[in-house]
């Protein structure tokens, strides 16, 4: 949402009233709404949008699959909080982006994808690349639109970056006919946004407040539960001094990492399936768990919902009523924006966490870290120890889904919001290196990070060219142990050892793959040759693949198997 | 699992009975019944789904309904008095023999024959669920050939209702 004296900066020239095309008007409404860069890829029934893009200020960057397109625009949304911007064809453009989409929803990323369609005098006829978008990612998205008129694209455009960015933000969808691109009508922006049914601003009342404060001054063994929620509201600063005052320590989810930060002597790191030792123990010994833009998910508690955090009273503030009380049976509901629950909660609270909890909590952090042995080869974990060193924990860092992806939640202790970039919801393979090129688009001058594995990477590999074309100096860290590792595990441990389809062996030679596409490829298979390697890939100015080449047989811990509870806690060889 | 009868007053938008429906779906939650039609307020139709389950799954119902951007509010019509009724046509095999038999089941119901072909009626029902099942299978016996329901349409007995708004 930008201002009118914006919108006139941004539009000097504007005239009301000017006669354009319907793809005029879509791009003149998304530089009205502080739009820069878009990702998409064209096609028949959005020529009309690339014609104008053709003469546009607008930035668009070209990728080589529309799926790589909305993954990079997810990671510029992500890293920036504005909402990313995504276009795409019809039918096989459209659905090339429905992954992503699902992606985005899962972990409340604002979106606004823009999908061309055919003429509205051939929908419904089975035309050449038709497809019922609206219909099919209708149950993916926060909410979408079909465009029958270009009277209608400002309103549309502008309640669609509304949708997307307020409340709990979203992928919202827009599909115009190639008929309505090419029609002409005299332009008039939007008025203001006034949505019947859609109120998503959400302060918490007094008695709410009352409540959460009296909850959370009975506690002796309390514990803040922060997610993604934080990030979303920009409540980090709010969380730090919540948390410093109250002495209560912070578990950051896997989705809020980077919500408080890591180091700090309070911070816990991340519970669950992956998570440490100290912060699943904390939440099953906890009198009270305060959950804060976090929607205590199965991956937390395991599905066990009746045995989760089982001594604690739970206080949950969430923007979205439907998350309170749907996983976890509560005590306290807070319907709120967290920002403005935190704020009002600042003056209201004390110091009341014991310091012997605390003291317990260190204990169990010094006696229980994450940990793996050391026996010579290249370990992952090592490789994730070398990178968080060598860049202090303020890198951007995007992973893929796997093995890779908790080590990286797990090692990489993220000082910075919006820095880490990752799939969690969905679990979406072929999400991490996309992602990087978002952020590094939004962010020439940070360092940006993808770790990635052997198997993701070749899902969506080919943006390679996006990097050379547009020379985006991301660091592309292959965490390469020749097979599928995370599905490798659970045949380890849950399937007798019976590996199925996992053989990763005959993947490309990456560093022949990524000069192929002109980027700089490097090797590196000891430990020795992975800290010069990488500190040579993180001084070079330019893109660059690292192919770690790993232990194969490597595992996750600590690891809490579905269907147990948190304190059944598997910790691995290291014991 | 009880049954429910919620008010849905929704934006009149294409698609918007296929979003309700889909929602429904993908929360798993069933739709026993559902009529959609036009309301006292131009732009705005109303839902009624009958719908079941416990009090933990209606209240995550109402929730994520209410979250659709074309749903305005969310009203709870079985938690207080209501009225419900529907309409059902029912076929019956009916040959001229047993039409006057058959008259002495509908009267008593307020229901109408509506149609007479030489071997079957139409009779047209109106009521609660629970009327139109009664005559329902009092009517079996003369054999059904074909039985159309509209689903409810409910509204409360007061205005006092409990409104949920999206």
């Amino acid at each position: 949402m930008i201002s009118t004296a914006e919108q006139t900066r941004l539009l000097p020239e504007m005239r009301f009233g000017e006669e354009l095309t319907g793809a005029e008007t879509l791009l003149r409404c998304l530089l009205l709404e502080g739009v820069e860069h878009i990702f998409g890829y064209p096609g028949g029934a959005v020529l009309p949008i690339y014609d104008s893009l053709y003469s546009s200020k607008l930035k668009h960057i070209l990728a080589r699959h529309e799926q790589g397109a909305i993954h990079a625009a997810d990671g510029y949304a992500r890293a920036t909080g504005k909402t990313g911007v995504v276009v795409a064809t019809s039918g096989p453009g459209a659905t090339n982006l429905v992954t992503g989409i699902a992606t985005a929803q899962m972990d409340s990323v604002p979106l606004v994808c823009i999908t061309g369609n055919v003429p509205q005098n051939l929908i419904g006829t089975d035309a050449f690349q038709e497809a019922n978008i609206t219909g099919i990612t209708m149950p993916i998205t926060k909410h979408n639109y079909f465009v029958r008129d270009i009277r209608d694209l400002p309103k549309v455009i502008k309640e669609a970056f509304f949708i997307a960015s307020t409340g709990r933000p979203g992928p919202v969808l827009i599909d115009i006919p190639k008929d309505v691109c090419n029609i002409s009508a005299p332009f008039y922006p939007a008025e203001e946004v006034n949505i019947h049914g859609y109120h998503p601003t959400r302060i918490p009342t007094d008695e709410d407040m009352e409540a959460f404060v009296e909850a959370i001054g009975k506690a002796t063994r309390p514990v803040i539960l922060a997610g993604g929620g934080i990030l979303a509201a920009g409540a980090h600063e709010e969380l730090l001094q919540f948390a410093e005052k109250t002495r209560i320590p912070v578990i950051s989810t896997f989705m809020g990492l980077g919500n408080f930060p890591g180091t700090h002597e309070l911070a816990l790191g991340m519970p669950g399936m992956h998570g440490n030792f100290t912060a699943n123990q904390a939440l099953m010994n906890a009198d009270c768990v305060i959950g804060l833009g976090a929607r205590f998910d199965d991956r937390i508690t395991m599905g066990r919902t009746k045995e989760f955090a089982p001594n604690a009273t739970i206080v949950h503030v969430d923007i979205d009523p439907a998350e309170l009380g749907k996983n976890v049976e509560t005590a306290i509901t807070v319907a709120g924006d967290v920002k403005s629950t935190l704020t009002k909660a600042l003056p209201m609270v004390k110091a009341n966490a014991s310091e012997a909890w605390i003291k317990q909590l260190h204990m169990w952090q010094e006696q229980y870290p994450y940990s793996y042995k050391k026996d010579g080869t290249l370990k992952p974990q090592e490789v994730l120890e070398i990178i968080y060193e060598s860049t202090n924990g303020e890198a951007i860092v995007t992973t893929d889904v796997g093995q890779h992806q908790m080590w990286t939640a797990q090692y990489y202790k993220f000082k910075n919001p919006r820095s880490f970039v990752s799939s969690g919801g969905l679990g979406t393979m072929g999400f991490g290196f996309p992602a990087a090129i978002g952020a590094q688009m939004a962010f020439p001058e940070r360092t940006v990070i993808s770790v990635v594995g052997d198997g993701g990477f070749q899902m969506t590999n080919q943006e390679l060219a996006i990097l050379a074309q547009y020379k985006l100096p991301v660091k592309i860290v292959i965490i390469n142990n020749q097979c599928l590792g995370m599905v490798r595990q659970w045949q380890e441990i849950f399937y007798d050892q019976r590996y199925s389809s996992i053989d990763l062996t005959c993947s490309p030679d990456f560093v022949k793959l990524a000069e192929a596409y002109g980027v700089r490829g490097m090797r590196a298979t000891t430990s020795e040759e992975a800290r010069a390697v990488w500190q040579e890939a993180l001084d070079y100015n330019g893109p660059v693949v690292i192919d770690f080449r790993v232990a194969s047989g490597e595992n996750v811990f600590p690891m809490v198997a579905a269907g147990s509870t948190l304190d059944q806690m598997m910790l691995g060889d290291e014991e | 699992m009880e049954r429910h009868t919620l008010a849905i007053h929704v934006n009149d938008q294409p698609n918007v009975l296929t979003r309700v429906a889909i929602l429904f779906g993908q929360r798993n939650f069933n739709i026993d019944s559902i009529t959609v039609g036009a309301t006292e307020e131009p732009g705005l139709s109303r839902m009624i789904i009958t719908t079941n389950g416990d009090e933990k799954q209606l209240d995550q119902l109402i929730k994520q309904v209410s979250k659709l951007i074309d749903v305005i509010s969310v009203d709870h019509l079985s938690k207080d008095p209501m009225v419900a009724r529907e309409i059902a046509l029912i076929r019956v095999q009916a040959a001229p023999a047993v039409r006057a038999e058959i008259n002495g089941i509908v009267e008593p119901f307020r229901a109408s024959i509506i149609d007479i072909g030489p071997e079957s009626l139409i009779i047209q029902v109106t009521g609660d669920v629970g009327k139109v099942d009664a005559l329902v299978a009092l009517l079996q016996p003369y054999g059904i050939q074909e039985l159309t329901r509209t689903g409810t349409v409910a509204m409360s007995r007061c205005l006092n209702t409990s409104l949920i708004y999206a």
